[in-house]
């Protein structure tokens, strides 16, 4: 039954989360801009008590066996998910970006991990210090090829190790994992160079681990608050067990994608979470325009005709409408994931729509609002600039499209390439 | 609960419209266009599912379960078929929906039982108006009070099969609001001029309607001294005109499809290019996203909301990405899609439509 109601439960939880993103995100939001590399602690310290005592009832949870696996009927966990990643990052998204959570390392070893090992590394987001977690898969070379990763990873017989070598770049959180706290990046390397996609599996590399060094922070056009770093690896020594998976996957069977699997898998989940990310800011920039037009007598009256609009009126109407679409496929994408079904290429729908979608409206904002568009007075132009990322990371709008092509023409990537 | 999957009632609906729409509609649709003239037979068996009296209230003679979300979802398959034919099967619903709407309980009596019977009433509405600057809202149609009767005055086009119809709802401009009259058509003043020809939707015939000091009795102002809430009828109007560019566009998007997986040149199919299959892709995710935000409407519609802001963006939404969708299979076609010979020059020229097509489809 087609139904498109929010439950009263999360939209009430959303309340502190909203106060969040206009007193304390808001209010730093230009600062960090113009402040990049520094951490916007005001908000990490507010978000870590109340992440940790979550993750702490969750572990516990978990250890007295209700893994929640018990409930009948759909779950709401990604529909939670989007819901407040769009809440903050219409306060920042940057600062969102920031949070002291194991983000996508989380994901990666929610997703594919076994218990032992989701026990081991996540027991440390329950306790102590505020910590992140990181997934490393990016290289110089391999940017939406992600099966032409070069990182390597050696198994040393004697002591029962994996040896790492490379570099990975683009690694959102990597310093504030690795050398900021005690967090962990998932690593995505190969046992087998000239296996492709086949070699590629998930290291779970810690904070602390020699021969790891964080080489560079980028400077960015947007989201500057936060941290995106490149990491080097040079014979960086990890447990035999911190390669993620089930046994089988453990014996590093050489003849299956399922590593790569993971990666994808992961993938579905994150897409709709940057699609929601990019309705955040495409509703901050879409209200704020539309208050200040109203400030100057430009209103949008629902009942004119379009043949009777003005261009302003109708590029908001336009902002308007592409917004709801973008957040409409995003909702889909993440309820298909809370009923436990396929969404690969629902997320990809809304992926490559909402990262296009806010990069149009905003820069449709910083337009309509002329002269202060353009002035960093506003938040509108940062706005501009933090969107775009939307357009490019978890895979760009091309990469989105070629899978969203190849399943509705029943195409495999040979044929589509 | 956030859910976007349809009820076990609107999948087999929806299925049975899906059928007809490709074994019936299809095979008649383009010499439907051409001659511009719908087949009795199969507006006769597009009238056979019941539509409109399963949506009518048992007491009036129907089945009784109005929704108009269901109504889109039949609205968008019927519409995949083709929507000239569409438009003429669901003509009736331009009377009906109003009364039941917005009606007084004695026109519901009087004129519900009407379309559930095994033949519609002939029956149109004249709610556009053939000028440039036209507002649904500020009509030049003017409606007048007198001595218990009104008299009614203007010009009104795209009106549907006006010309066979034996009752005409006249929407019309009276102290400043938009009303709506029940005119039988052999009342004095009034004249159903030449059939216009249109650029697209040329199956269904239209008229221009000449209204000149038209008398008709008090009570047939729709909803009687309350008159009807215009502003609802027309978001129940968008809803239907939303789906049916949905579903037109559904059409384009899966010819564009199945044509670019058989078209070769350079000796593969022209979908293994990636300039084709991202055309491709993103007429996909916009028709979804069109679907998702009539069907939205259509749900706040069910539960008795205000959507005169939904239904409009929503319809902007949808009014552009028709456009779109319709022009990218013209061009995923190249040649073939400007020929009569293939279908995509009949989705263009119809999907141009929809941004003047207001109350020409209502469920």
């Amino acid at each position: 039954m087609v139904d498109f109601t929010i439950p009263d439960k999360i939209t009430n939880e959303l309340q502190m989360a909203k106060m969040v993103a206009q007193q304390v995100m808001r209010a730093k939001s230009r600062y960090y801009d113009e402040h990049e590399h520094e951490r916007p602690w005001e908000y990490i310290n507010l978000m870590w008590p109340v992440l940790r005592d979550q993750n702490k009832r969750a572990m516990e949870r978990k250890s007295n066996g209700q893994n929640g696996r018990g409930r009948t009927g759909p779950g709401t966990a990604v529909l939670r998910l989007v819901m407040l990643v769009e809440t903050l990052s219409w306060g920042d998204a940057g600062m969102y970006l920031t949070t002291p959570d194991p983000a996508l390392g989380g994901a990666a070893v929610e997703a594919v991990g076994t218990s032992e090992q989701k026990q081991r590394f996540l027991k440390k987001f329950a306790e102590g210090d505020p910590k992140w977690g990181a997934m490393a898969m990016t290289e110089p070379s391999a940017g939406s090829d992600t099966s032409a990763i070069r990182t390597s990873a050696r198994m040393d017989e004697q002591t029962n190790e994996w040896i790492l070598n490379g570099e990975k770049i683009f690694c959102t959180n990597g310093s504030l994992a690795l050398e900021e706290s005690d967090g962990f990046v998932v690593v995505w390397a190969t046992v087998d160079p000239n296996a492709g996609r086949k070699g590629m599996k998930p290291f779970v590399v810690e904070a602390g681990t020699p021969g790891v060094s964080i080489s560079k922070k980028e400077d960015k056009l947007g989201i500057r608050v936060s941290d995106t770093a490149s990491i080097v690896f040079e014979d960086a020594r990890i447990p035999y067990d911190n390669i993620l998976g089930s046994p089988e996957v453990q014996r590093v069977d050489r003849r299956t994608t399922k590593g790569f699997k993971g990666a994808m898998k992961t993938f579905d989940a994150s897409r709709p979470v940057v699609a929601a990310s990019a309705m955040g800011v495409a509703r901050a920039a879409l209200e704020f325009t539309r208050e200040k037009l109203a400030e100057e007598g430009v209103k949008l009256d629902y009942r004119r005709p379009a043949h009777k609009m003005s261009a302003v009126e109708r590029a908001l109407l336009t902002m308007e409408a592409r917004h709801k679409a973008g957040w409409l496929l995003t909702l889909r994408a993440a309820s298909l994931m809370d009923h436990g079904e396929a969404n690969r290429l629902e997320a990809s729908m809304c992926k490559a729509y909402a990262g296009d979608g806010v990069t149009w409206i905003t820069q449709k904002a910083v337009e309509l609002l002329g002269p202060l568009g353009y002035s960093r007075e506003l938040l509108v132009e940062k706005w501009m600039r933090d969107a775009k990322i939307n357009d490019i990371y978890e895979g760009t709008k091309q990469i989105n499209l070629l899978i969203v092509a190849r399943s509705i023409l029943g195409y495999t990537r040979r044929e589509l390439k | 609960m956030l859910n976007f999957e349809l009820d076990e009632e609107q999948r087999m609906l929806k299925e049975a419209m899906d059928r007809f729409a490709r074994e019936d509609m299809r095979k008649v649709f383009r010499d439907a266009d051409e001659e511009g003239h719908v087949p009795d037979e199969t507006v006769r068996a597009g009238w056979e599912f019941g539509l409109l009296p399963s949506g009518i209230p048992e007491s009036y003679g129907g089945f009784g379960e109005y929704s108009v979300l269901t109504g889109a979802v039949a609205m968008e398959a019927l519409a995949y078929g083709d929507l000239a034919i569409t438009l003429q099967i669901a003509a009736p619903g331009l009377v009906a929906l109003p009364i039941q709407l917005d009606g007084t309980d004695e026109q519901k009596r009087t004129y519900l039982p009407r379309f559930c019977e095994e033949k519609p009433p002939r029956v149109s509405a004249a709610l556009s108006e053939p000028r440039v600057q036209f507002d649904p809202f500020a009509q030049q149609t003017v409606a007048v009070r007198q001595n218990g009767s009104y008299r009614i005055s203007g010009y009104k086009g795209l009106v549907p099969l006006a010309e066979s119809a034996e009752m005409l709802l006249v929407y019309a401009q009276q102290e400043g609001q938009t009303q709506a009259f029940i005119v039988p058509t052999e009342t004095a003043g009034v004249q159903v001029e030449d059939r216009e020809k249109l650029m697209g939707v040329r199956a269904l015939p239209t008229f221009r309607v000449r209204l000149d000091d038209v008398q008709i009795p008090a009570e047939n102002r729709v909803g009687g001294e309350q008159g009807i809430q215009f502003a609802r009828i027309l978001n129940h109007s968008r809803v239907a005109l939303g789906a049916a560019a949905v579903g037109l566009a559904r059409a384009g998007s899966e010819y564009a499809r199945l044509y670019a997986k058989e078209r070769v040149q350079f000796g593969e199919p022209i979908a293994h290019r990636q300039s084709i299959a991202f055309m491709l892709a993103e007429m996909a995710i916009d028709v979804d996203a069109a679907r998702l935000m009539v069907w939205e409407t259509a749900w706040k519609l069910d539960r008795g909301e205000d959507t005169t802001r939904e239904a409009r963006v929503m319809k902007h939404f949808v009014d552009e990405m028709v456009m779109q969708v319709a022009d990218r299979t013209v061009q995923t076609l190249g040649g073939y899609g400007y020929v009569r010979e293939f279908p995509a020059e009949l989705w263009l020229r119809n999907a141009r439509g929809f941004s003047s097509f207001d109350g020409l489809a209502i469920i």
